[in-house]
Parts: structure tokens; C-alpha cells; sequence
């Protein structure tokens, strides 16, 4: 494996795996709010979360720039503050892969913690939990196995993140050239050899974690 | 000491209104289905909000509509077992018990689980999950559950319906121990007619959201009040009877 196909692997885990610790906590929150809890605007939460999903990802980008790029409506307070901005760095591609691959999360989690019994729920407040405690002893523990599908699902999505990736962190060799982008360049290129051997890897590696949710998403109890 | 249960709640068409107090002994409400008993329970419990009325524990309001009073399930401290008992399955029997002994001293926790699992005799299952153990085992592991923390009242709901015959006249014979062992309000739901003569202290009957009568089984056994409690008294299957006539004597 030559250095720039070492860098692009190193570079996608290292992008899906943030992407992934981010994806857990924000996913897990708002699968839990939209499951148990009843709010003003819950589906039109749920639909924008799972816009990703559908929407074109160079649509998703598109937004993204908008939100924070050093002119959006965010990025600019952040340049003002800092003189830094997100755009074309490897965090840019790590706020990509979130976007897209949060609605697998939410998804897959919101099934699971639905899914728990009610009457476990019940019988936990009780016995003088409130709902924290609830939520962390009872709820996600029997929705765990789905939290974990979602998560394995997520960072296999995050790693083929393509094009939102392209709009915000550009596709900038021995810099954020991830191993889709690196194909892409590659393929351009007419360089098939090593395209090749990165499809091959990124194939085997979105399988085994294809089996590896499927697995964990059987339940036990 | 005792208990206050005054409420009334419409929910799907059903209308419940009922009203009625005991003090430390062992009630049992008895009716059809549908009668409104559990869901008289959910009241009582926290689970649901009544519309409107009081509901008062050891002389202390934890509901009550005119003072805005709505104390939610987990300050209640009212022990609950559920028709279907409701164990963690993914917690051992000893975390199952353990997890109702909230608020109990760290020093005084692990006393009271062995002296729960002694009376409850579940000695040698505390590492066992509930997926492991037997349907009596289950309801002896509920009950500990509930009664770790030392709660004002006991509520069950259908505890033993789901139980083949023998099971439930030796569980009916563990609740009466219960009852006495610890001194406070237990409310059993049942539609079993055999519960509803040979258990309680006082037996309150319901039909369509309304309470008919209340008073000692054999009060309301010899003397029903209304057409509906007749026809519930002299249920089909009285015959039962005289499989559980030792454990009230």
C-alpha cells in the first residue's frame, strides 16, 4: 500500500470514527426525545434530521456551506471569533459524514427505544426513579443492541461520505482526500491500478460492518 | 394510617368515578374487565392524572385537583406489581430487587436485600436473570421489588392471573403473609371471584367505572346490593372454591 492510499484509509477512519462519537450522542438524545416524548414540531424535527438521507448530498453540502461557511450565517461568527474557519479542513468532512450519516441513527435508535415496554418504563418510575435514571438503567440498556446497529450503520456511512464531503472540505491531496475522493481522483486520473485496490478495501470494510450491525441487531432478551 | 382514593377520570368513552377509603389492611377490588379497577390503580399510582379529585396516603395528599397538588410516581413511594410484573430482564434478581431500594441508606441496602431474599425465599437465583428463573420465582422477585423501600402502600394489578391453578392458591397464601408482615394499605385488582371472597379485609366491588358496593366479602357475598354485584358474586366459576378453602382460616 503506497503512502497516499495509507493516508486516505488512515484519514476516512479517523473522519468516520469523530463523526460516529458525535453521531452516538446527538442521535441517541434526539431518538429518545422523539420516541418518548410528545413536543410542538416533533415531525417536523424528525423530517429534518432525516432530510440527509434523501436529499442529493451535494444538496446537504449546499446547506452546510450556507450554515458554515465563512460567509453563512454561523461560519461567520465563528471567523470573526477565531480567523478559522471549517471549510476544507478534515473537521469539515467530519461535519459532513454527521449530517448524512445522524438519520441511520435516529432511524435505528428510535425504533429500538420505542420498542421498550412500557410497563418496564412504569414499574421504574415506581420504584422512585425519575427519568434520567430511567432512561440510562431501563431504557437505553434494552434499547442498546439497536443504539449499537445505528452506530455501526453510521460510521459505514460516514466512511463512504462522498458528497457533501466534496462541497465543504474540498478534495485537497494529503489533506482531506478521503478514500471516496481519493477514488474519484484516481479514476479521473486513469490511474485504475490503485482505484482498484481502494474499492476492493472500501467494499470488504462497508461489508464487514454491514455484518457486523446485522449482528448486533438481533435481540437477546 | 390508611388510604383516600377519591377520583374520577374519562378516558376513551370510559368514565370512572369512584370514591372509597381503607386503612392498613388488605382491599380487594373486584369486578368485569374493564370495570375501571386498573385503571383505578394507574391513578393511584401516578401512572395517569385523574381529571379531577383527591387522593390522600397516611393522611398526606399526593393528588389532589383543588390544591394543585400532583406529586408524580417516583415521590409516591406506593410498591407496584404488574400484571405481567415487569422485571428488568437485562438486570439479575438481585439488581431487579436492588433497583426498588432507592433512597435506602448505601450501608443498610445490602441488609435488606438478604433479608428480602431470605423471606422471599430466593436464595441461590440472585445471580439468575428473570428469563432464567420460574413463574413463582418471578412473582416472589416482583413483590421483593416492590416492598425493598418499605412503601406506604402496595398496589397490584392482576398479580396471579396469569398463574395455572396451584401456583396461585400457594401465591394467594405468600400475599396473605404479606399483608401481615407489613403493616400498610395492599390493593389487590382481580376479576377471580375465589381472590375476592377468600383474601380480603374489605372487598370493593366495581362495575362500568362505578364502585357498587363495599364492605367484608361475606357482606357483599350474602347481601349484594345491586343486580350487577349479584350477578358478579355468584360468578361461574364459584365453584373454585373449594380448591383454596384452607388459607383463609
Amino acid at each position: 500500500m503506497d503512502s497516499s492510499t495509507f493516508f486516505s484509509m488512515k484519514l476516512s477512519l479517523q473522519v468516520a470514527a469523530v463523526a460516529t462519537i458525535f453521531v452516538i450522542i446527538v442521535g441517541v438524545t434526539v431518538a429518545y426525545l422523539l420516541a418518548r416524548k410528545r413536543f410542538f414540531g416533533k415531525e417536523a424535527l424528525d423530517v429534518l434530521f432525516t432530510l440527509p438521507l434523501v436529499l442529493p448530498p451535494t444538496v446537504t453540502g449546499y446547506y452546510l456551506i450556507i450554515a458554515f461557511g465563512r460567509n453563512g450565517f454561523i461560519g461567520r461568527h465563528i471567523y470573526e471569533l477565531t480567523g478559522w474557519s471549517i471549510m476544507f479542513t478534515w473537521y469539515a468532512a467530519v461535519l459532513a459524514s454527521f449530517v448524512v450519516a445522524l438519520p441511520l441513527m435516529i432511524k435505528t435508535a428510535r425504533a429500538a427505544i420505542e420498542a421498550v415496554d412500557r410497563n418496564l418504563i412504569n414499574a421504574s418510575y415506581t420504584l422512585g426513579h425519575s427519568e434520567f435514571e430511567t432512561a440510562t438503567k431501563v431504557v437505553l440498556p434494552l434499547a442498546k443492541r439497536g443504539i449499537v446497529a445505528g452506530a455501526v450503520l453510521s460510521f459505514a456511512r460516514a466512511l463512504g461520505e462522498f458528497g457533501a464531503t466534496l462541497m465543504l472540505a474540498g478534495n485537497i491531496p494529503g489533506k482531506t482526500d478521503t478514500m471516496p475522493l481519493a477514488i474519484y481522483s484516481l479514476a479521473g486520473s486513469g490511474d485504475w491500478a490503485q482505484a482498484s485496490g481502494m474499492v476492493i478495501l472500501l467494499t470488504l470494510m462497508a461489508g464487514l460492518f454491514l455484518y457486523m450491525a446485522n449482528r448486533y441487531s438481533r435481540r437477546v432478551f | 394510617m390508611g388510604l383516600k382514593v377519591d377520583v374520577r377520570k374519562k378516558v376513551n368513552g370510559f368514565d370512572l368515578d369512584s370514591s372509597w377509603e381503607i386503612g392498613n389492611e388488605l382491599a380487594v377490588l373486584f369486578g368485569y374487565s374493564g370495570a375501571g379497577k386498573s385503571l383505578t390503580l394507574q391513578l393511584i399510582a401516578g401512572l395517569m392524572k385523574p381529571d379531577s379529585g383527591v387522593i390522600t396516603a397516611n393522611g398526606k395528599a399526593c393528588f389532589d385537583s383543588t390544591q394543585g397538588v400532583d406529586i408524580p410516581p417516583q415521590h409516591r413511594s406506593f410498591g407496584y406489581v404488574f400484571q405481567d410484573l415487569a422485571l428488568f430482564p437485562h438486570m439479575t434478581v438481585k439488581d431487579n430487587i436492588l433497583y426498588g431500594a432507592k433512597g435506602v441508606a448505601k450501608d443498610e441496602r445490602m441488609e435488606r436485600l438478604s433479608g428480602m431474599i431470605e423471606s422471599f425465599r430466593l436464595n441461590d437465583l440472585e445471580n439468575k436473570l428473570p428469563a432464567e428463573i420460574s413463574g413463582g420465582q418471578k412473582q416472589r422477585v416482583a413483590f421483593a421489588r416492590a416492598l425493598i423501600r418499605r412503601p406506604d402502600v402496595l398496589l397490584l394489578d392482576e398479580p396471579f392471573s396469569a398463574l395455572d391453578n396451584p401456583l396461585r392458591v400457594e401465591m394467594r397464601a405468600f400475599l396473605l403473609q404479606i399483608r401481615k408482615d407489613f403493616d400498610i394499605p395492599v390493593v389487590l385488582v382481580t376479576h377471580d371471584v375465589v381472590e375476592a371472597y377468600t383474601m380480603p379485609d374489605t372487598l370493593i366491588v366495581y362495575a362500568n367505572g362505578r364502585v357498587m358496593q363495599k364492605g367484608t366479602p361475606i357482606e357483599v357475598f350474602s347481601n349484594p346490593s345491586t343486580e350487577e354485584v349479584k350477578e358478579l358474586v355468584s360468578a361461574k366459576d364459584y365453584w373454585r372454591m373449594d380448591t383454596v378453602s384452607g388459607i383463609k382460616s
